[in-house]
């Protein structure tokens, strides 16, 4: 029952991928999104047996690779953790497809797209539900090749392509930690399954510093796949691809991988102190910078995928500082609303004919009204607005930041920032996109999108609103049913962590809540007054600023302004850190290795002359260097 | 008078020497093949006085094979040489370098 | 004269497949003599006669002799060998199908002979127990190859590679040779078990002497196994080749090369495999990465397959360094996907070729869209070849370094994944030219019936042994532990 899951999606692909252009556009995605449909189906009455008999269901369906007295079965296993992840994965995921039906209309490779969003949902499900750290490889290794071959989607488009040899490079790293590690943990564990590795008991017995070694690794795999410091540069460039693909990819699933590694392997984390450290402070930084760097984007889909890398980071933090049930809650929350802004930013790329530039658009409220109805909900529930799901999620982890030993007032305080930031640029980007000036050209004709495409908005839009409420915060009173859910996954993990909740904290629970209540609306409000009230003013303060602002066509000066005044300085900062670094350090790593390995072996080129004698002059060396190595004996 | 094994031993490896130097450093495929066909025979020498240290005929029944060997390697290195002459009109080994990096 | 003093009915019973291809073989000339327009003839008798011979050496599953005095070994380490060949040759004969004549060139009986003839030489080097028969195996092999390599003979690219490959070959076997010379000078005998008790009981003449032959034997498998530095003919050879030739040369020779090193160092010298140690580690090291590096720069694709297989020599010299029952099963489960995984793309090249076109990454180009199962097929093997999950070519990587890394040998493998990180980039860039360009016109492939049908079942058992590896994961250890 359990193989049926990630049965179906690999059925459509089958038949898509095989079948080709034999199968009509039509039909292609209504196959796609009905094996997705299934799983999803079939994901629900595991959920129901689930809760009721409330131990893990498990399916081995056959003994993958067995060599000596190693054995790694392929398996599938279906805790409360993976069930979350499933649930996430075929729900959000079916909405996507319906929606990919109407995006991708009179695509001339829709068959092949939808083939390829078939077999991620597949490897995505492998990686989620698999016992092994092998199985999950496999998952691991297959989202990256499909997200690589859908952000190279429309291939034509050379920068589009390199997009996607961008994030294949730097997934390729990540994939070396996750190896590494792997075979680390195989040759001291003896064995790759979660549920031999994953023993408090035999993780004590290893030397602490192999745990941080693994651990290190293992992170280094998540920063890669889910696009954390210093590994994120891929993502922004990631949108390269068709947006549905943004959402489920980029948004919802692949992405968050790297936390769901994390919190699989709750226990082995929570071991070393330092690799914890170390991933709440990454998971916060990049909040924070990648925060700052949306302000000022103007594409629509990069706000989002730098948004998307900041949520990331509150994930990461939360996980890293122990919460762990805090952080997969806001990856579920999150897949909600970013796959919900992702779709909405889909449906205005579409009505807009393929602008994704902010810059050009304004005042499409009225022509599309269902987008802009459930957009609103998500930027709402993105910022944080009470009651809604993502001021619950988000709520929690800054209360376990500030509240772990991990964590601290200095994180929690950057993270209380991000969180202010955030409700400003998304509420920037929401009053850019429908409201203001009309900017878009005469050629452009805004229009409403299709149904096939505003349902799963709809359906989205309401999951943003009322999703929070599966994990209403014990201090008002609720029992927190997510929490318990996921107990079963994760209590022995939080056993390391100990919250100082006896030791005097300064601010209650409450009071937390309330500080972000205000960030967020603090957010909104000035977000309000720069972009709707007077964005007549600054524009007209910038004009006399700078020649500089002159050349720009007296349009959208509002940026260049409040740039100028208070987030130039912020975001040059992050420039420094984020851009510079990713030029010179990391794009430097991840090219310049490139750029080594050419020139090494254009260099060992020139050896291959071509004169057989030269070869045999190499073979001669070689035998005295042997008989050089025998001597030296 | 018996010959010490030492000496056939230096002699078969300074003449095998001298056959890798002729494949390193001469320039006409024939000679090239002829060096090659001394490090078999200093093999050969090599095989024979072991086989004489040791009193036991398994050297020089090896002896055999390598002459045949060596046979069958030059009527298909004749042959190949052959073919390329017709087709590129020389011997010379530093023209034979169309496929190269 | 009573034939049994020299050898007996059991003797003959045991290389009766080696027979079966003699007479196949003679029974090709014999067609080519008197009906020389007969090719389909010839290849079903060469196929057929393939097939015989692996149905009588696959008869030895489970049971090993000793035959002709010690000279020969029958076990499984050996039948699993045989019938690696042995499939490589019958792939090899249906990939040949026509491709000397789209060539230019004529598919003449010898072809398919010497093909016969290379799997007995083979055969002899895996099966050996002396240095003679692996001598003797080794230089059939050769014979055999150099002539295949050269067969376009108005090709002129076809001549030089016979060229290089007979004169370079030719020279490292005279190092083969005075290697072996040394081995049966220090310990009296050319027998493997002989030899091994020889060292172990301290017979020896001259320890430097011993260590030298070693040495050189050493230099004669790593050319033929293309071990870096002594690799260097490998990139010309396979480049000029007929590729039909090449996809025979680059997979079952290769595997032969292994076979007979692991079995020298297994057999004959298992008391001295420690002293190698370093030498093994950094030929695997340097083999890897310069395999590797020159890869990544490569424009056409037989030369990039030929510098890949140069990395996967380094990959399974780590087997070699690490020899424990794990790392041979490993070895031998790594020979057979590699053979499988290079036996189907340079088939698919040979059906791609024309005249000048088709060995060029660039030819490649939107590939994909005219022939979606073929460029699926090719990007399955390239894929494995790069060693993605759930391929076979995952598993082969997953056993080789798990098996090593249990030796402790980490900083190894971590250069080795590195290298298969790197790798990706130019087995992935095929599959990207295929995919993701487009272009006005694209290759036509030679498409018969029978090429579809072996091009396929070389697909599907790549996914099978990836995804169901057990049954081949048994085989191989069963095999592995006959000498461990």
């Amino acid at each position: 029952m359990i193989g049926l899951i990630p049965f179906f999606p690999l059925l459509g692909f089958l038949i898509n991928g095989l079948g080709g252009k034999r199968i009509s556009e039509r039909m292609s995605g209504i196959i796609a999104s009905v094996v997705v449909g299934l799983s999803f189906i079939v994901a629900i009455t595991l959920f129901g047996e689930f809760l009721k008999i409330g131990t893990p269901l498990e399916q081995t369906l056959f003994t993958w690779i067995a060599v000596g007295k190693f054995t790694v079965s392929f398996s599938y296993v279906l805790d409360s953790l993976s069930l979350v992840m499933v649930l996430v994965i075929t729900g959000v995921g079916l909405l996507i497809h319906i929606f990919s039906i109407g995006y991708m209309k009179g695509d001339p490779g829709i068959q092949r797209y939808f083939s390829y969003l078939n077999l991620f949902t597949f490897m995505m499900l492998t990686l989620v539900m698999s016992d092994n750290f092998l199985a999950m490889f496999l998952g691991w290794e297959g989202v990256g090749l499909c997200s690589y071959l859908l952000i190279g989607f429309w291939f034509e488009d050379p920068v589009k392509a390199a997009a996607g040899k961008k994030a294949f490079i730097v997934n390729r790293i990540g994939d070396f930690g996750f190896l590494l590690a792997m075979f680390l943990i195989f040759s001291r564990f003896g064995s790759l399954k979660f549920m031999d590795v994953l023993i408090p008991q035999q993780i004590a017995q290893i030397p602490i510093e192999i745990v941080t070694a693994i651990t290190l690794l293992l992170f280094l795999g998540a920063t890669g796949k889910s696009a954390q410091i210093p590994l994120h540069i891929w993502l922004p460039d990631a949108m390269a691809g068709p947006t549905p693909v943004s959402a489920l990819i980029h948004a919802a699933t692949m992405v968050t991988a790297g936390v769901y590694l994390i919190a699989r392997c709750g226990i082995l984390f929570a071991a070393s102190e330092i690799t914890m450290s170390v991933i709440a402070v990454i998971g916060i930084l990049t909040a924070f910078f990648a925060a700052t760097i949306a302000l000022t984007e103007t594409d629509i889909k990069k706000v989002l995928a730098y948004s998307t890398i900041s949520q990331l980071g509150f994930m990461f933090a939360a996980v890293g500082v122990g919460a762990f049930a805090a952080g997969i809650f806001h990856l579920m929350t999150h897949a909600f609303f970013k796959g919900l802004l992702f779709l909405a930013a889909g449906s205005v790329i579409h009505g807009m004919s393929g602008e994704q530039n902010m810059l050009k658009m304004g005042g499409l409220k009225q022509k599309m009204p269902t987008t802009y109805w459930t957009m609103l909900a998500g930027v709402a529930a993105i910022s944080g607005l009470p009651l809604l799901s993502g001021f619950f999620s988000k709520d929690e982890i800054l209360w376990n930041v500030y509240s772990s030993q991990f964590g601290g007032n200095i994180l929690f305080g950057i993270g209380l920032f991000t969180a202010a930031m955030t409700a400003f640029y998304m509420f920037r980007l929401f009053f850019m996109t429908f409201h203001g000036d009309r900017r878009w050209s005469k050629e452009v004709s805004p229009h409403e999108s299709p149904k096939i495409m505003t349902i799963p908005l709809i359906m989205l839009a309401v999951l943003s609103v009322v999703g929070g409420f599966i994990g209403i915060p014990e201090s008002w009173g609720g029992h927190n049913f997510f929490h318990q859910f996921l107990q079963k996954s994760t209590q022995d993990a939080t056993g390391y962590i100990t919250h100082q909740y006896s030791s005097g904290l300064l601010l209650s629970e409450n009071i937390l809540m309330i500080l972000s209540i205000v960030a967020a609306i603090g957010g909104l409000l000035l977000a309000y007054r720069f972009y709707v009230q007077r964005p007549d003013i600054p524009g007209k303060i910038s004009k006399s600023l700078s020649i500089a602002y002159k050349l720009v066509s007296g349009k959208y000066f509002i940026d260049e302004l409040y740039g100028l005044l208070f987030v130039r300085p912020l975001r040059n900062g992050s420039e420094l850190f984020l851009k510079k670094f990713d030029i010179s350090v990391i794009d430097g790593i991840a090219n310049g290795s490139g750029k080594v390995m050419l020139v090494l072996g254009n260099k060992l080129r020139r050896i291959q002359t071509g004169v057989m004698q030269n070869y045999a002059a190499v073979i001669f060396l070689g035998v005295i260097s042997i008989i050089f190595y025998l001597y030296l004996k | 008078m018996v010959v010490p094994l030492e000496h056939v031993i230096i002699l078969s490896g300074l003449l095998f020497s001298i056959g890798v130097m002729g494949v390193l450093f001469r320039r006409n495929v024939i000679i090239i093949f002829m060096s090659i066909e001394l490090m078999l025979n200093a093999v050969n020498l090599a095989l024979v006085g072991f086989s004489r240290y040791h009193n036991n005929v398994d050297g020089q029944v090896f002896v055999f094979l390598v002459m045949t060997l060596a046979a069958a390697e030059v009527s298909v290195g004749l042959a190949i040489i052959v073919a390329l002459f017709r087709n590129r009109q020389t011997v010379n080994i530093n023209e034979m370098n169309l496929m190269k990096n | 004269m009573d034939l049994s003093l020299y050898f007996t009915r059991q003797d003959l019973w045991g290389i009766l497949p080696e027979i079966v291809l003699l007479v196949g073989a003679l029974i090709i000339l014999s067609i080519e003599l008197f009906a020389r327009s007969q090719r389909a003839a010839m290849l079903g008798v060469g196929i057929l006669s393939l097939v015989i011979a692996g149905g009588f050496a696959s008869k030895n599953f489970g049971s090993s002799f000793i035959l002709f005095q010690g000279m020969v070994t029958l076990n499984d380490y050996s039948t699993f060998f045989d019938l690696l060949y042995m499939t490589a040759g019958i792939v090899t004969m249906v990939i040949s199908y026509n491709y000397l004549e789209r060539k230019g060139g004529e598919t003449r009986g010898e072809y398919f002979a010497l093909i016969l003839f290379a799997t007995m030489g083979m055969m002899l080097m895996t099966r050996g127990n002396d240095l003679v028969i692996i001598f003797l195996g080794m230089e059939l092999l050769s014979l055999s190859l150099y002539v295949l390599v050269g067969f376009l003979r108005h090709d002129v690219f076809s001549n030089e590679s016979a060229i290089k490959y007979l004169l370079l070959g030719a020279f490292a076997t005279g190092f083969f040779l005075f290697g072996a010379v040394l081995v049966y000078g220090t310990t009296g005998t050319t027998n493997f078990q002989h030899i091994a008790s020889a060292i172990t009981n301290n017979e020896i003449l001259s320890d430097t002497l011993l260590s030298l032959g070693i040495g050189l034997l050493l230099v004669g498998f790593a050319f033929k196994v293309a071990l870096v530095p002594f690799h260097m003919w490998s990139p010309d050879v396979y480049q000029g080749a007929p590729t039909s030739v090449t996809a025979f040369l680059c997979t079952a020779p290769k595997a032969a090369g292994f076979g007979a090193l692991l079995k020298v160092f297994l057999v004959a010298f298992p008391a001295l495999h420690a002293d190698w140690q370093d030498l093994l580690w950094a030929l695997a090291l340097l083999t890897m990465i310069v395999g590797n590096i020159s890869a990544l720069v490569q424009t056409n694709v037989k030369r990039m397959l030929a510098f890949s297989s140069v990395t996967h020599a380094g990959y399974l010299c780590i087997g070699i360094l690490v020899l424990n029952e794990m790392g041979v099963s490993a070895i031998l489960f790594y020979l057979l996907v590699y053979s499988v995984m290079n036996l189907g793309a340079f088939g698919i090249i040979s059906l791609l070729e024309k005249e000048e076109k088709g060995v060029n990454f660039k030819d490649y180009e939107g590939l994909a869209s005219k022939h979606p199962w073929l460029s699926a097929s090719l990007a399955l093997f390239m894929l494995s070849l790069a060693g993605f999950p759930p391929t076979a070519g995952f598993v082969a990587k997953y056993t080789l370094f798990s098996s090593a890394i249990s030796e402790g040998y980490i900083w190894l493998i971590i250069i080795a994944i590195l290298n298969t990180l790197v790798s990706v980039y130019y087995y992935v860039r095929l599959i990207v030219n295929m995919y993701m360009r487009t272009s006005e016109e694209t290759l036509v492939p030679f498409l018969h019936p029978l090429l579809s049908v072996v091009i396929f079942i070389l697909a599907i058992s790549i996914m099978f042994f990836g995804v169901l590896p057990g049954w081949l994961i048994d085989t191989v250890t069963q095999a592995a532990r006959i000498y461990t």
